[in-house]
């Protein structure tokens, strides 16, 4: 089997008393969709948040491309190559949707203290951010504040800037949340093919489109992985049916 | 530099400021050239604080320290001119200079790194904490400045000749009007260039939402160090022609209430707007000559105006002529 994208090893997170991250272990593999699933509080966001490095786990191993990425900030590790989107959609809000990306097509191309040229004139930041825009259907709002986005257009944006980042694992966190059935429906056709550009760690309480498109669906709850399998073997466990699926399977 | 809604204001501003003092000395009325000048460099200095407060949101309450800076660095190099000494003699001899090119390059290679040092401290804090740890810094080098009897100390120092400039004589006033015209309107520029760069992308975005900013791969604290440095360094300018105005590098240009008066010129004028510190340092002294003429009281008038501003105003005068900003 190919080596993992992404492993985590025996992660562990205290808020005071609560256990958000109970010993946790898991891995990205090339290509995949890995999905996380669990019952709200059960600490997927947080997770995501220590794998993207913002926030710092109590103990345990993280490592990116056989790397530890442990000591790395957020910033370092998303050079690294970990793109992620926030559950709450998290934009530069009085830039336009095209800026918001051209930041994403500028850190990749790691050139941020360049003082004179000013961006809008810069193809070689506004094409490939337009392209990523075309991609995920926002060209025609390209030039609206993302303040002035609806709901579903900032979370397409969140996919975005991942997306024009280029990386090599995509971390997202909720990204159909509050999409509609019609939003869910494009999105999940487009998670399908992102798959071959990267591998997806999808966080995802839309089960139809967490069942379309997993290769493998973890389940936590409680901080703890409480079941790592296939689709169907997810949907059978027993243990997941009581603690989550129950209304789903 | 693309056209906006901004620019025919500004337009009107920087006419209106050249014109002054052309028109002070038709009415033969001199003293306006000075406060044309006076205007000049407050706007200078603001739009270097305006760099890192306008556009990185940094709230520094401590940008007198730089300003003082500037002062003191061409009241120092006049003062050793004057005595024909040497500036340093050990590790080697640097003479002084009475240039002022050599003056501004003294003024911003010091303040730069002082602020280099000032800012990689406090720019581990936000909000609040670097307000406060900001001015700490300029009140610790404000009370250095008057505690150092060979440079003055509390009565400061004074500055016998004005600093020189190749080709021309800045002791006439509408001439040294005119070189901190010439200054304010290159800084400008490159506060637009820098606005408009990668970088003030950057920048910008650490002040919207350092998150994201971490998100797509952009360290925020180089980025806000570097706008610190900048922002610094373009304020000890303004200082250094401050104190050339006045033949005088004052303890009070290092003090907190500078520090403030940079701030209040700031929302006066128009946040992170490129003509805010303009049109509030034009305002600033205005109010100051006019209702100061008037009344001892004049600082509670300014205080209402700026209660004005900032419940009804938010984006300053530059916001009620021009709008909201855009960023294409
Ligand atoms: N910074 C924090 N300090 C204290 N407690 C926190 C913090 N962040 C999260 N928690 C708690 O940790 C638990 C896990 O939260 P988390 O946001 O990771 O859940 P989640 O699985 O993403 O839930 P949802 O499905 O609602 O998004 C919750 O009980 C939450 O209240
Ligand atoms: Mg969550």
């Amino acid at each position: 089997m190919a080596e993992p994208v992404l492993s985590i090893r025996e992660l562990r997170k205290n808020f005071g008393a609560l256990k958000a991250t109970d010993n946790v272990s898991l891995d990205l593999r090339p290509g995949e969709i890995h999905a996380l699933i669990g019952p709200n509080g059960a600490g997927k966001t947080t997770l995501i948040h220590q794998i993207s490095g913002a926030i710092r786990p109590d103990s345990g191993a993280i490592e990116f491309l056989g790397e530890d990425v442990g000591a790395l900030g957020m910033a370092a590790r998303a050079r690294k190559g970990l793109g992620r989107s926030f559950q709450i959609s998290s934009l530069a809000s009085e830039f336009s949707a095209l800026r918001n990306v051209m930041l994403a097509v500028q850190a990749a191309q790691g050139s941020s203290f360049r003082f004179f040229k000013p961006v809008m004139h810069d193809t070689s930041l506004t094409e490939p951010a337009l392209a990523v825009l075309e991609r995920v259907g926002l060209a025609q709002r390209a030039r609206l504040p993302a303040a002035e986005l609806s709901h579903g257009e900032r979370r397409k944006l969140e996919i975005a800037i991942a997306l024009a980042l280029g990386p090599k694992a995509f971390l997202f966190d909720e990204p159909m949340a509050g999409m509609g059935p019609e939003g869910s429906k494009d999105l999940t056709g487009f998670l399908d093919g992102l798959r071959r550009e990267a591998p997806i760690l999808l966080v995802e309480h839309d089960m139809d489109a967490v069942f379309a498109l997993a290769d493998r669906i973890s389940v936590l709850v409680y901080g703890r992985i409480i079941a790592t399998g296939t689709v169907d073997e997810i949907r059978r466990d027993p243990e997941v049916r009581r603690a989550y699926l129950g209304e789903h399977a | 530099m693309t056209m906006s809604r901004e620019t025919p204001i500004n337009l009107v501003l920087a006419a209106l400021l050249f014109a002054m003092p052309f028109a002070a000395l038709a009415l033969d009325e001199p003293f306006y050239v000075t406060l044309a000048t006076h205007m000049a460099v407050l706007a200078l200095a603001a739009v270097g604080l305006n760099l890192a407060l306008g556009l990185g949101g940094l709230v520094s309450f401590g940008h007198a320290a730089f300003f003082g800076l500037g002062g003191y660095a061409a009241g120092i190099l006049s003062t050793h001119v004057l005595n024909m000494q040497p500036l340093l003699t050990w590790p080697l001899e640097i003479g002084a200079s009475d240039q002022m090119p050599v003056i501004w390059l003294v003024a911003i290679a010091v303040s730069g790194l002082v602020a280099l040092a000032i800012g990689a401290i406090s720019l581990r804090t936000s909000g609040v904490y670097f307000i406060m740890i900001t001015l700490a810094f300029a009140q610790m080098i404000y009370y250095f400045a008057i505690s150092w009897p060979a440079y003055g100390g509390e009565d400061g120092l004074s500055i016998a000749t004005r600093g020189a400039f190749p080709g021309v004589n800045t002791a006439v006033p509408l001439t040294f009007f005119l070189v901190c015209y010439a200054v304010l309107v290159a800084v400008l520029v490159l506060f637009a260039l820098v606005r408009d760069s990668r970088f003030g992308a950057a920048l910008q975005a650490s002040r919207q939402n350092e998150t994201r900013l971490a998100a797509v791969g952009i360290g925020p604290f180089p980025v806000r160090l570097a706008a610190f440095v900048l922002s610094a360094m373009i304020t000890a300018l303004a200082g250094a022609l401050y104190a050339d105005l006045n033949r005088f590098a004052s303890p009070s240009m290092l003090s907190w209430q500078m520090s403030g008066e940079l701030i209040v010129l700031i929302i006066l004028g128009g946040t992170g707007r490129l003509f805010g510190p303009v049109a509030g340092a034009m305002l600033f002294v205005l109010i100051e000559s006019v209702l100061g003429g008037l009344t001892e009281r004049w600082q509670f008038f300014l205080g209402l105006i700026l209660l004005g501003v900032v419940l009804f105003a938010r984006g300053g005068l530059i916001g009620l002529v021009a709008g909201k900003p855009r960023h294409g």
